[in-house]
């Protein structure tokens, strides 16, 4: 292993794979902020909704949890371009990393609201809070704790989906680092260079996560 | 002839096809202090819950100070809306078995928490009279502790605070001392007593005999849905008239 | 628009998404149920030992492996090592042992938990009665310990075997690539892609259902 020519080509590569990070850092982003809110919608149609809402958000989330996330990003980017809607490869890749989120926020954020015992309810209707009140104050802060660590969870799956991406042509990480090992024929090097970006993202967010998870939690 | 402050008349509730409640009619004045005694499946907790109407009830009414709660008067009994019921509850506090404090909040949140979100005091007023309370039950040190750095007994004590903060005309208390470690009982059942000698309105429901003999002005004994026989402290342990009710006063072991 | 369903293109190549289905069932029974399950209880074990030589191996493992995108392993195991190694890798055998390797990390964590979660008298009580440390851990622990794992596993399962459908990437012959291969050559987006997700679903669906009444018969009675 030839150091020296290796870090050369490094350095003649920083900017592409710099790029790739970049790229690979928005696309997780924006499907984690995106897919989040989506995911509140869905948790909250599935608490609280009325009953055909429930039974149309069940259907799409067991739809959605019963696909692989390749197929959904497939499916998203053949059928959308088919359907009239023209998006680049990089916003079907969003749409579909944003859908995926969605579905794990939302069981997650359900399952957490669900799991509050009933007498914070009652002891909030007994001091004579409105429903939002109730919801605001009471049942939204302590469900938001609780889901925190499935959300670092899911985050760190949407770094690694994004990878996927690269299939339908959008130039994340691994497609950049393909592109330059077509011209400078370093694949372990390369590879291993990404590979440890990987690493580090998700790891870093799995450390920031139980940071997260120490500061938010309630003295005992 | 002064109103009443709690009157209920001719309760009914089913659950599903069960009825719980047959019939319950209940009077009480400003400051009287009544507990609820029976057993389990007589019906007692379901009707405390009915006051506040944590739980509906299909036929009679309720009345506090005049106001018809939860429903409008018969003939017509429309529900009423949500707001105008959180409304009125506020004109109760309930303190729960199993406490249910807000553990995201401390001591002096959970009191403040109904003042100024619903009777929307501005933020110092609802602390000074937070503070008032937590101080009259005995938790003023501990305001700024989380309900998970309570102990069982300081935690129901915050949760008679948060209830009675609120200024109610009635307060409920649900079986408070039945989920406490035996060794805690005794510090929750002084503080009801001395808020009993304050003048505060009060209907219990309660195992602990011995405490309903000592504070209460009337005792209630329910049983199957029914009242079936109420009246002074001393004639109802003492002189049991219904059968049941000496039998359930027997192993009651009072 | 002027799009008129037509599924026929789909159900006459059905057997072939067929064939790719049974293609993904069977590499993930191998990875998983198989290899990855081994690995899982070894490192498992490995993880809990009294050797910390053993513990951080484990753990390096555990947590590189979890920190990487399966498709980036797969492109690892399917374009490197063959290079590095110098001997040509049949596809489906790189990325068996891409998932293998995979779903052991992600098992071991399973099997951690399960061995963490055991009361610990009962080693105790194995070794009482004469047994070896290795025949307490055949006969005592690990059946214990897989009994309690059994939800955990069987989410797992299903998680990974959705993951097979990665290698349609590097032209894996299974459902996913076949799906792909018929969009591609007849352009029925909405009949495929519907289809081959509906095979997912329901598969997915009929594992869950087979786990958990696997689950119910192995169940500890209590």
């Amino acid at each position: 292993m030839d150091f020296a020519r290796f870090f050369a080509d490094l350095w003649t590569a920083r900017f592409a794979l710099l790029e790739g990070v970049g790229m690979t850092l928005v696309i997780s982003v924006l499907s984690i902020i995106l897919g989040t809110i989506l995911g509140i919608g869905v948790a909250l149609s599935l608490v609280y909704g009325g009953r055909i809402q429930r039974f149309v958000v069940r259907v799409f989330l067991e739809c959605v949890r019963g696909i692989p996330v390749f197929v959904l990003i497939l499916a998203c980017y053949y059928l959308l371009s088919q359907a009239g809607i023209q998006l680049t490869p990089f916003q079907a890749g969003v749409v579909a990393l944003t859908v995926f989120c969605s579905s794990h926020v939302g069981e997650n954020l359900r399952g957490a609201l669900l799991a509050l015992p009933r007498g914070q309810t009652e002891a909030a209707k007994a001091i004579g809070l409105t429903f939002r009140q109730t919801f605001v104050y009471i049942l939204a802060p302590q469900a938001l704790r609780q889901a925190v660590p499935a959300w670092i969870n899911t985050a760190a799956e949407l770094v690694k989906a994004s990878t996927l991406l690269s299939v339908i042509g959008v130039v994340e990480l691994i497609l950049t680092t393909r592109q330059i090992i077509a011209i400078k024929p370093r694949p372990l090097e390369f590879y291993f260079v990404a590979g440890m970006v990987y690493f580090l993202i998700c790891f870093s967010i799995e450390r920031l996560g139980r940071r997260a998870e120490r500061r938010l939690a309630l003295p005992s | 002839m002064t109103t009443p402050v709690l009157e209920i008349t001719d309760l009914h509730k089913k659950f599903k096809e069960i009825e719980v409640l047959k019939g319950v009619d209940l009077t009480m004045a400003t400051g009287d202090v009544v507990s609820i005694i029976g057993s389990s499946g007589s019906g007692k907790t379901t009707m405390l819950r009915c006051v506040n109407l944590l739980e509906d009830f299909q036929q009679g009414s309720i009345r506090i100070d005049g106001e018809e709660i939860g429903y409008t008067a018969a003939p017509e009994r429309r529900r009423r809306k949500e707001s105008e019921i959180a409304r009125q509850r506020s004109m109760t506090g309930m303190v729960f078995q199993q406490f249910n404090l807000f553990p995201h909040m401390t001591a002096l949140g959970n009191v403040t928490l109904g003042l100024t979100k619903v009777k929307k005091l501005p933020k110092p007023d609802a602390i000074a009279i937070a503070e008032k309370w937590l101080e009259r039950v005995g938790m003023a040190e501990r305001r700024n502790h989380y309900p998970g750095q309570l102990s069982g007994g300081q935690q129901q004590r915050v949760a008679i605070a948060r209830a009675i903060a609120m200024n109610p005309k009635v307060m409920l208390f649900d079986e408070v001392t039945s989920a406490l470690d035996p060794e805690l009982v005794n510090e929750v059942l002084n503080v009801i007593k001395s808020l009993a000698a304050d003048g505060m309105t009060m209907l219990l429901v309660t195992h602990e005999m011995k405490f309903a003999y000592e504070v209460s002005r009337r005792v209630v004994f329910m049983n199957q849905g029914r009242i079936d026989e109420q009246g002074a402290p001393e004639e109802i342990f003492r002189n049991p008239q219904s059968k049941r009710l000496a039998e359930f006063l027997k192993n009651a072991k009072f | 628009m002027g799009y008129q369903l037509n599924f026929a293109p789909v159900w006459r190549d059905f057997d072939l998404l067929l064939s790719g289905l049974a293609l993904g069932i069977g590499m993930a029974l191998v990875s998983v149920l198989l290899v990855g399950n081994l690995i899982g209880l070894v490192a498992a074990f490995a993880m809990t030992s009294k050797s910390a030589t053993l513990r951080r191996i484990a753990s390096i493992y555990v947590t590189t492996i979890r920190n990487l995108p399966i498709y980036f392993l797969m492109l690892v195991a399917f374009f490197v090592l063959p290079q590095q190694l110098g001997v040509r890798i049949d596809k489906v055998h790189a990325f068996v042992g891409t998932l293998s390797i995979y779903a052991g990390a992600y098992l071991t964590e399973v099997y951690r938990g399960a061995l963490l979660a055991l009361p610990k008298g009962l080693r105790e009580a194995g070794l009482a009665i004469g047994l070896t440390e290795s025949q307490t851990r055949i006969w005592v622990i690990i059946p214990v310990m897989v009994r309690n794992a059994l939800p955990a596993l069987s989410n797992n399962f299903i998680s990974l075997f959705k993951d097979t459908s990665v290698a349609a990437a590097i032209a894996v012959p299974e459902l996913t690539f076949y799906a792909r291969q018929i969009n591609n050559n007849t352009f029925r987006v909405i009949e495929v892609w519907s289809v081959c997700g509906l095979i997912y679903i329901v598969v997915c669906y009929v594992i869950a259902a087979a786990l958990r009444i696997a689950e119910r018969r192995l169940a500890i009675p209590r």
